[in-house]
């Protein structure tokens, strides 16, 4: 007979006879690739189509010349022209305009707009030129004609000759349709229009966004972009296509760093899922493999078909689980967006890549994850000899190898000193490797602690003297408890997780909805369709809302973006009365402020979201300055504010500071509180009937409120998702746990019922193992849980959002989800106990020879 | 009447929807050129051309044929519009070099909008820019042309030899029966040519004679007309001579005129009816299979002039720019079998109507 042959039907019979259990490795497998996979697949689609979206914006540019501010002096593009070294320079103004058509549906309601010198851009961004009809060849000139992209077309469901309502601020312009673009990127909104009707029809006059460069042949970039930049000074950014690359990858990166971890993470609970089934099976075929062994098959040969066991799985676990991760990245890109529902990327439909490198990845993983559980016990197996391993009783030998207390202690010492780390490249690296090794620490632990406590409890019943059953019961997960861990490795990993997960999701909510209401303290809001709209409210504007009755008090914003660093995405800058003496009064300040009373007469004070300090290192009491001005004005950070809307920073500062330094007076938003006898119905009835009503956003905070808890809960979906496959795998790995255990032990069954136990008792012992031990492992992954949540808030969080939070436990849904856990490993066990007893006794007992 | 890019421009911008369209002057007889006003721009025109052509001749002894040109249009954007970058003004500008060593035109173009101090057409005198090209009238009355185009740069300085040549009735120049339809018209014959071409990496000194016309007016050509041929010729004699005809759609004359100026500066202005043009051999394109009667015989009152191309193929296929192509070359004029003078031939609507 050929070692082939032999080989397959070891390995067919195994298969056969355990069916659930390799459906269950399998199914943890898949899992873990399909979810690591998808996230890949999603975000490096989104990326990628951003990306390519940007670059199509700047063209064969050799250097992008923008402002800190959103626009600046037109008086540059002449100066830059003139530049040595430049070959042409294309001028941008990037005006996001509102569409009132769109005002009241669920998409943004803002088209991005780029005024261009059709004559300028012809060589820099020939894409973007807009292609006028045939008998109008010369409305790229036109003042009141807009060329849009077809996405843009189709979502304003406008075409050619069709009159277009745009708004800025207050302001509304009525445009024409004048042709589509030369080469839109596909699924990008846009429009383009000459850059003189721009200024004038959406009152920039004399500003632009940004510069578009070619330099002459022959001309060192580097050299030219540092003379330039020190030219220039610190009020203008230069940036390459690299930068741009950098600021966009940056925009989502600890997003998709977390989605992949989380995806690692179920891969690990697969590798534990498989480690277990391993086990058990090589205990099962214990007496198999000895019998091989004595029969002349090498050490070699055992380890090679047992790998080849587990490898196989594997093997079927990871080819599923790519086909499952490119089906749910496909439906999930057509559901949720680019984004999955965290907002960075809109306006955008990617198309899914096939990326063969990243597929044969996450298929090496897989496998290579499966390899890893199953290395332990065939290293086990094929290493006993052959003699005692015939005896029965032996498997307790190979499970006290198992057995690793040291490295449990190893495991979470070593996880307590990682908590303590700085996060690396601006991710939270430690705090997921000690995440990890706090599961792995926790699972370890396992049979120690399993042996402890069970013979605590039987000592104690053992005391009272009652029950054969609760005896047997106590007295077999105590001198057991490794197989009992084994068992429980599942449960523990994917409850704790789930614990984890509950906790820090719920902690996020309850801090988020505090904050709103803490940053909502007004009844009313009012803004103009887009936000940081550059226009906003007129002087004269905010006079008339002012001055409309029943009103108590009124704030206003100014509200825009400054970019203080090429490479990051821009931060946001919010101008508004701030009460200096006790700054909590309007933001929600986190402990760390600076006394007024340390504060110069003199000093310009802002408050900072925490962000701004992680990122830019703006800590209480520094000076720091700010390219609001020019030259540049300084500024004293008089405090931190906890911000969880904008991730990549915000500045608050005093809004008549903000007035006098920049002599700007529009403004963005304005917050109303009510006097007493008006209706909110009432004010945003006389908001409407204001001469530029229509064109404001109204809104009452209990709205904004309830809509952005909405959001958030959209943001958490995928997490949700997550949620929902870990405690699936993990009650299936307890339930194929459970049913492997039973069915190795038919021989002990068939001993107990010899000596006069019911097969109804032993089908309730079985039950009541299950349930002690799935609430052991419930309790340990409690613990285990908490560890892991308070690492996610008070490290992962804040390293990677950099926003902190404060902990809250959703007492409610952890009970729920313990006790659906504990059901269900009590139903596993005790349906498995049914199969366990169905058989002859006599010859159950026959099979210990 | 040699331009083309600015009739289409015209054409182009005829009839906006605009709140405050801009004015325009109309072209009437009796105005008294004023120079060195008139030199310069007048933007209050709709269009203008400053037109050079000549013959070069290479330190070796080489011929070339040269064109430069700068166009301006006024545009009906909207005077409302305080913006900087209204394209109120633009500026095209054209290069061409006819060498018969390659056999063909090589040529290059831009089109901007004024403004910026980059781009400017200026009054006062001729001082036009377009980024790096310029044209500009200096102190001692030369005229120095600069332009760097990505396959071409020229540098040449145009000194006049002779009083500049009013045409039509002391630069009102008529282009058809109907009054209006004309434009105030000079040219400066005979400006001796000094400069370096640079191309393909070589430099080469040159000298030669050029022809500027300086035009400028409201409106370009008479409904029904469907192009025209114009020449510009520099004689040996000293004299200068130019003629121009426009045809209409049904292959009859719709406006002609003529006029020679000799040495002494006694001019001669033929009507349109004593003005004939009579084409003898016919070159076919093969890029846009258009067909160019390159030589021809022209009877200006008692005289016959025969034109001889300094190559067949000076074609210009600007139909990526512009949509149009025509034909814009050197030509060598025969008199009584010998040659008499060197000059320019424009033909334009050979391959499609102008008019559209």
């Amino acid at each position: 007979m050929s070692a082939a042959l032999l080989s397959r039907w070891l390995l067919l019979g195994e298969w056969r006879a355990h069916r659930w259990q390799c459906l269950v490795a399998i199914l943890a497998i898949m899992l873990g690739v399909a979810l690591g996979f998808s996230v890949h697949l999603i975000n490096t689609a989104a990326v990628s189509e951003f990306s390519a979206a940007t670059k199509s914006l700047s063209g064969v540019s050799d250097l992008t010349v923008q402002a800190t501010q959103a626009t600046f002096d037109e008086s540059l593009y002449p100066q830059l022209m003139q530049t040595d070294g430049v070959a042409a320079a294309s001028p941008v103004l990037e005006i996001m305009a509102g569409v009132p058509a769109k005002a009241d549906g669920r998409d943004d309601p803002a088209l991005k707009i780029l005024g261009l010198d059709v004559f300028r851009a012809a060589t820099i961004t020939p894409d973007l030129l807009g292609i006028p009809a045939e008998d109008q060849p010369f409305d790229t000139l036109s003042e009141d004609a807009i060329f849009l992209s077809p996405a843009a077309m189709e979502w304003l469901a406008v075409r050619p000759g069709d009159a277009l309502q745009l708004s800025l601020g207050t302001k509304t312009v009525s445009l024409r349709v004048a042709g589509g673009l030369a080469r839109a990127h596909a699924g990008q909104r846009l429009a383009v229009m000459d850059v003189g009707a721009a200024q004038w029809h959406f009152d920039h006059v004399g500003l632009l966004s940004r510069i578009e460069l070619k330099l002459r042949p022959g001309v060192q970039h580097a050299a030219f972009k540092e003379a330039l930049a020190r030219e220039l000074g610190a009020a203008y950014l230069l940036m390459e296509g690299r930068d741009q690359d950098a600021r966009i990858r940056n925009m989502s990166r600890a997003y998709r760093v977390n989605l992949n971890i989380l995806a690692m993470v179920a891969l690990l609970t697969g590798a534990f899922l498989i480690f277990s089934g391993q086990v058990l099976s090589i205990i099962r075929r214990r007496a198999q493999f000895a019998l091989l062994r004595v029969l002349g098959m090498t050490r070699r040969q055992i380890l090679q078909q047992i790998l080849l066991e587990g490898g196989l799985l594997g093997v079927l676990g990871s080819l599923l689980g790519l086909l499952l991760g490119y089906a749910m990245a496909a439906g999930a890109l057509r559901f949720y967006g680019a984004d999955l529902g965290a907002g960075f990327f809109t306006s955008l439909a990617p198309s899914l890549p096939l990326n063969p490198l990243a597929a044969l990845l996450f298929f090496a993983m897989g496998v290579g994850v499966t390899i890893l559980g199953s290395l332990a016990p065939a290293w086990e197996a094929a290493h006993t000899h052959p003699g005692p391993a015939l005896k029965s009783g032996s498997e307790f030998v190979a499970l006290r190898a198992l057995r690793m207390p040291w490295l449990a202690g190893l495991c979470l010492l070593l996880a307590g000193v990682l908590t303590q780390l700085p996060p690396v490249f601006e991710l939270p690296v430690f705090g997921y490797l000690a995440v990890v090794l706090l599961l792995v620490g926790g699972i370890a632990a396992l049979p120690y602690l399993a042996s402890l406590s069970f013979s605590t409890l039987l000592r104690g019943v053992d005391a009272q003297g009652r029950g054969v059953l609760r005896t047997l019961i106590l007295a077999r997960l105590s001198n057991a408890s490794s197989l009992a861990a084994i068992a429980l490795g599942g449960v523990l990993a994917s409850f704790s997780l789930m614990v984890a997960m509950a906790i820090m999701v719920a902690s996020f909510r309850v801090s988020v909805d505090n904050w709103l209401a803490h940053v909502l303290p007004a009844d009313i809001y009012v803004r103009t369709m887009i936000h940081q709209d550059l226009r906003g409210l007129t002087p004269a504007e905010q006079q008339m809302i002012a001055a409309l009755g029943g009103i108590e008090r009124i704030d206003f914003m100014r509200s825009k973006s400054l970019l203080l660093d090429s490479a990051r995405p821009a931060v946001t800058l919010i101008a508004r009365p701030i009460d200096t003496r006790d700054p909590a009064n309007t933001l929600p300040m986190t402990s760390d402020a600076l006394p007024p009373a340390q504060m110069a007469a003199t000093a310009i004070p802002i408050w900072v979201s925490e962000a701004m300090v992680d990122l830019y290192a703006f800590e209480t009491g520094k000076k720091v300055t700010l390219p609001l001005t020019d030259p540049p004005q300084t500024f004293l950070v008089a405090g931190i504010w906890r911000d969880y809307g904008r991730q990549f920073g915000a500045i608050q500062m005093q809004l008549s500071d903000y007035r006098a330094l920049t002599g700007d007076q529009h403004v963005s938003d304005a917050a109303l509180w009510l006097a007493s006898g008006m209706t909110a119905e009432q004010l945003i009835t006389a908001l409407d009937d204001l001469p530029f009503g229509t064109s404001l956003a109204l809104s009452q905070s209990n709205q904004i409120r309830q809509r952005s808890l909405e959001l958030f809960d959209r943001s958490f979906a995928i997490t949700y998702l997550l949620e929902l496959i870990a405690i699936g795998v993990g009650l299936l790995g307890v339930a194929a746990s459970f049913s492997a255990q039973t069915l190795t032990r038919i021989k002990e069954f068939g001993m107990l019922r010899h000596i006069g136990l019911s097969r109804r008792q032993i089908r309730r012992m079985l039950g009541w193992e299950g349930g002690l031990l799935a609430g052991f492992g419930i309790t340990l992954g409690f613990v285990l849980g908490v560890a892991i949540s308070l690492i996610l808030i008070f490290i992962v969080n804040p390293q990677s959002f950099h926003w902190t939070m404060q902990l809250y436990m959703p007492w409610t849904w952890l009970s729920l989800m313990a006790l659906a856990m504990l059901g269900a490993a009590a139903m596993t066990a005790f349906a498995a106990g049914r199969r366990a007893v169905a058989g002859n006794v006599t010859q159950a007992v026959k099979e210990d020879w | 009447m040699r331009c083309f890019w600015i009739l289409l421009l015209w054409l182009f911008f005829q009839g906006g929807m605009v709140a405050a369209p801009p004015e325009f002057s109309p072209v009437a007889p009796g105005r008294v050129l004023q120079f060195p006003q008139d030199f310069g721009a007048h933007p209050e025109f709709r269009i203008e051309w400053w037109y050079v052509t000549g013959w070069l001749e290479t330190e070796e002894g080489h011929p070339l044929g040269f064109q430069v040109t700068f166009f301006r249009t006024a545009t009906y954007a909207d005077t409302d519009n305080p913006s900087r970058f209204s394209p109120r003004q633009l500026i095209v500008a054209h290069v061409a070099l006819s060498d018969p060593a390659t056999g063909q035109l090589v040529h290059d173009q831009k089109i901007r909008r004024e403004g910026f101090d980059l781009v400017y057409a200026r009054t006062g005198d001729t001082d036009i820019r377009l980024d790096d090209w310029v044209f500009v009238r200096e102190a001692g009355g030369s005229y120095r042309a600069q332009i760097d185009a990505h396959n071409l740069r020229l540098q040449l300085t145009l000194a006049p030899t002779q009083p500049l040549m009013l045409q039509g009735d002391q630069g009102y120049s008529r282009r058809g029966p109907e009054t209006g339809q004309a434009s105030y018209y000079y040219s400066a014959p005979h400006l001796s040519v000094i400069g370096t071409i640079h191309r393909n990496g070589k430099t080469a000194n040159v000298t030669g004679t050029a022809w500027l016309d300086h035009e400028w007016s409201h409106e370009l050509i008479g409904p029904g007309a469907v192009g025209w041929d114009w020449v510009g010729a520099n004689l040996d004699d000293g004299s200068a001579w130019v003629v121009f005809q426009i045809r209409d759609r049904t292959g009859g004359v719709f406006w002609a005129y003529a006029a020679l100026r000799d040495a002494s500066g006694q001019m001669t202005i033929y009507a349109p009816e004593e003005v004939h043009f009579y084409p003898e051999r016919f070159w076919r394109s093969a890029r846009t299979q258009a067909t160019y009667p390159v030589a021809t015989r022209i009877r200006t009152g008692e005289i016959e002039w025969q034109l001889v191309p300094l190559m067949d193929d000076q074609e210009l296929d600007a139909r990526a720019s512009i949509g149009e192509v025509y034909w814009e070359g050197a030509v060598t004029i025969v008199r009584e079998g010998k040659p008499v003078g060197r000059g320019y031939l424009e033909m334009t609507g050979y391959l499609q109507p102008i008019s559209r």
